[in-house]
């Protein structure tokens, strides 16, 4: 009797301790490494930093440790510019989202309920081609002989190749395209799920429906609208793949100098202290995100 | 006061609101056929059918989330086609309540007010007075989650009232509360219709709640009006057999006319063995006429013992079920034919000696004009 209750105990402890050991072992201590190669210095060996900690001798390895990395990272202003210009891309492009996305997910929670189903799926229906593929498709249809440029032709809408690969265009132009599930799916959970009746309210109250639109349909849809924003602005902002293949060399983005720091440069202690700084800008949104969100269902729950 | 108000009697008197020849069709399917009907400035008007009858798509063309196929709809001068709802001096008041989530009750009375453009010190005062008529003062601040569902109804109320409307509709506006509640509630809405002199429209499915809140009652079926009159003529005088069954328990007696002597009608049916004596003047029938008698329960007697010889409109049965229900009895009686008739007594004194027992064979009696003849 006794030892059932106290397998009982154990277990019923056990399920919730499972996402903290997840988060544990795979966010946190992957964390800690990081945190501990930025401090480091560069070496050329293997593992190509050091100090390597070494149970022997673990005053010479605290002591091997500095914020040299990060008085770089401050010093050296092109990181600094370079994070700026990832969070203004990310930022720009969030809004081109939000603008395109909105439309989308509107149109889809007010559609005939039997083809909702099918408007989801097709939204997702790109996540089964490679990512890679998909953004190596845009640099043939975005290339000066390329697919848009023909387009435009035929139609007589330009006369000269459009000349847009490797500008920061085809960076908006590749993470809107790429992100758009990302915004159109928590916008459309939280609009299909908006009363028909608030809005004939608003109107039947004198609201026209562009007036009911904003103040109805747009604070009801705010959840949707961090939730959507918050998933693209992320990952945007430390966004590698889709800057190198389509933004040109003069575009400056903090996930790229990672990943030339990382392998170009072979330094990892610095790349790592630009993966940590990245992890700060982007744990700030959240924080205030969460605050948002505390406060709003704190007053409307 | 109330009394004396009847306009509709009133050949002069023009209607705020007039449905002319409107039909409404989804498709296929026709939800309000041909339908005209006019409504009096000041009347608490109530649309009473069963569900899918077209009474909540009458309202909804009212309001202007809807448009006729067919007809005109005009709300005093007014032509309503082509106005949409924003632009009409109507608000509504819904079943759910639709109270906007992310607003607080204030805000949520005020919402009209604000689209009108009034200046903000008398929005204040406007929701003050309104919070004060449902008497929600102490709740201005407060969400709608946090509200209970009486509280909800209020609001909703408010909101609709706030911008003084020329007509104010009401959808099925005490169907989410409790009995006791509903009430209380229907009482206030008289209240407030009377003190503000206002035109309310109110949809409904409840019988009880028509009959005791309206002026007049229109009573709906398949996308028609079959009869519009106060609610007294409403329960005596029912035109029609879906009518007298709709709205409050009836006996139904079938039979043939047999024919006219000293202005009352004589039936002949299965149920007795006389033939029944029905004064009911207006109704125009032939001999051998197919009719169906309609009797309240409260206006038949059930008695033990035979009555005189002279006794009209005798029905023989045995007593097949009792239903006390504190304030009335009701006596299920079951005729040699096999149709059960509802009889219903007032409990008039606290102990009855020697009462009518199950099984029992008793006798059921009811005067001429207690009944209605209706054509089949």
């Amino acid at each position: 009797m006794m030892e059932r209750s106290l397998t009982r105990r154990l277990s019923a402890g056990l399920v919730p301790a499972v996402p903290y050991l997840w988060l544990g072992v795979l966010f946190l201590v992957p964390f800690l490494i990081v945190l501990k190669i930025s401090l480091s210095d560069p070496a050329v060996a293997q593992p190509p930093y050091k100090p390597v900690f070494e149970w022997s001798d673990i005053a010479g390895f605290f002591g091997g440790l500095d914020l040299e990395n990060f008085t770089l990272l401050i010093e050296d202003d092109l990181y600094f510019r370079a994070t700026l210009s990832s969070v203004r891309i990310a930022a720009i492009s969030t809004l081109l989202l939000l603008l395109v996305g909105f439309p989308i997910a509107y149109g889809m929670a007010r559609a005939p309920e039997r083809y909702r189903a099918l408007l989801v799926a097709a939204i997702i229906l790109p996540f089964w081609t490679s990512f890679l593929i998909r953004i190596y498709a845009w640099v043939a249809i975005l290339k000066p002989e390329g697919l848009l440029t023909q387009a435009l032709m035929a139609v007589g809408l330009i006369s000269e190749p459009l000349d847009i690969l490797n500008t920061e265009t085809a960076v908006y132009i590749g993470i809107v395209y790429a992100y758009l599930p990302f915004m159109v799916l928590p916008l459309y959970a939280t609009l299909e799920k908006m009363d028909d009746t608030l809005l004939e309210a608003a109107l039947d109250l004198g609201s026209t429906p562009w007036r009911s639109f904003w103040t109805i349909t747009v604070p009801l849809a705010m959840p949707g609208i961090i939730a959507g924003s918050l998933l693209c602005f992320i990952p945007a902002v430390g966004e590698f793949v889709i800057p190198d293949l389509l933004g040109g060399s003069e575009t400056l983005m903090i996930g790229r100098q990672l990943w030339s720091e990382f392998f170009s440069n072979r330094d990892w202690p610095l790349a790592s202290a630009v993966a940590i700084l990245l992890l700060i800008v982007l744990v700030v949104p959240i924080v205030i995100y969460r605050d948002v969100e505390a406060r709003r269902v704190e007053t409307q729950r | 006061m109330r009394r004396s108000f009847a306009p509709w009697a009133n050949p002069d008197a023009k209607p705020l609101i007039r449905f002319e020849n409107v039909t409404k069709r989804f498709g296929e399917s026709t939800a309000v056929d041909h339908l005209s009907l006019d409504i009096f400035e000041g009347e608490f008007f109530c649309l009473l059918g069963p569900s899918g009858c077209g009474k909540t798509t009458l309202m909804r063309m009212l309001a202007g989330f809807e448009s006729p196929t067919e007809g005109t709809i005009t709300l005093g001068d007014q032509n309503l086609a082509g106005v949409p709802p924003y632009r009409r001096p109507v608000n509504m008041m819904f079943q759910s309540y639709a109270l906007f989530p992310h607003m607080s009750v204030e805000k949520n009375i005020a919402f009209g007010l604000k689209q009108d453009g009034m200046p903000k010190d008398q929005i204040a005062d406007r929701v003050g007075e309104m919070l004060r008529l449902v008497q929600l003062e102490k709740l201005a601040r407060r969400y709608p989650s946090q509200l209970s569902g009486g509280q909800r109804q209020r609001v909703a109320l408010a909101r609709a009232l706030a911008k003084k409307p020329k007509v104010l509709l009401l959808d099925e506006p005490l169907g989410a509360l409790d009995k006791k509640l509903r009430e209380e509630t229907q009482f206030e809405l008289m209240d407030i219709q009377h003190d503000l002199h206002m035109t309310f429209v109110v949809v409904t499915h409840d019988q009880e709640e028509a009959m005791t809140m309206a002026d007049r009652i229109a009573v709906m079926d398949h996308g028609r009006i079959v009869q519009v009159a106060t609610p007294g003529e409403i329960y005596e005088q029912p035109k029609t057999r879906f009518i007298a069954e709709f709205v409050g328990d009836v006996n139904i007696i079938e039979g043939h006319v047999q024919g006219q002597e000293n202005g009352l009608w004589r039936v002949k049916t299965s149920s007795a063995e006389v033939p029944l004596t029905i004064d009911d003047p207006d109704e125009v029938l032939h001999s051998g006429q197919a009719v169906a008698i309609a009797v309240r329960p409260e206006k038949m007697v059930i008695q033990r013992d035979l009555p005189g010889p002279g006794a009209i409109n005798v029905l023989t049965g045995e007593v097949w079920d009792i239903g006390y229900l504190g304030d009335w009895t009701v006596y299920r009686v079951k005729l040699a034919t096999g149709e059960i008739l509802r009889v219903t007594r007032a409990n008039a004194s606290r102990f009855v000696e020697n009462p009518i027992e199950w099984d029992e064979q008793v006798y059921v009696t009811f005067a001429p004009d207690a009944a209605v003849i209706l054509a089949e």
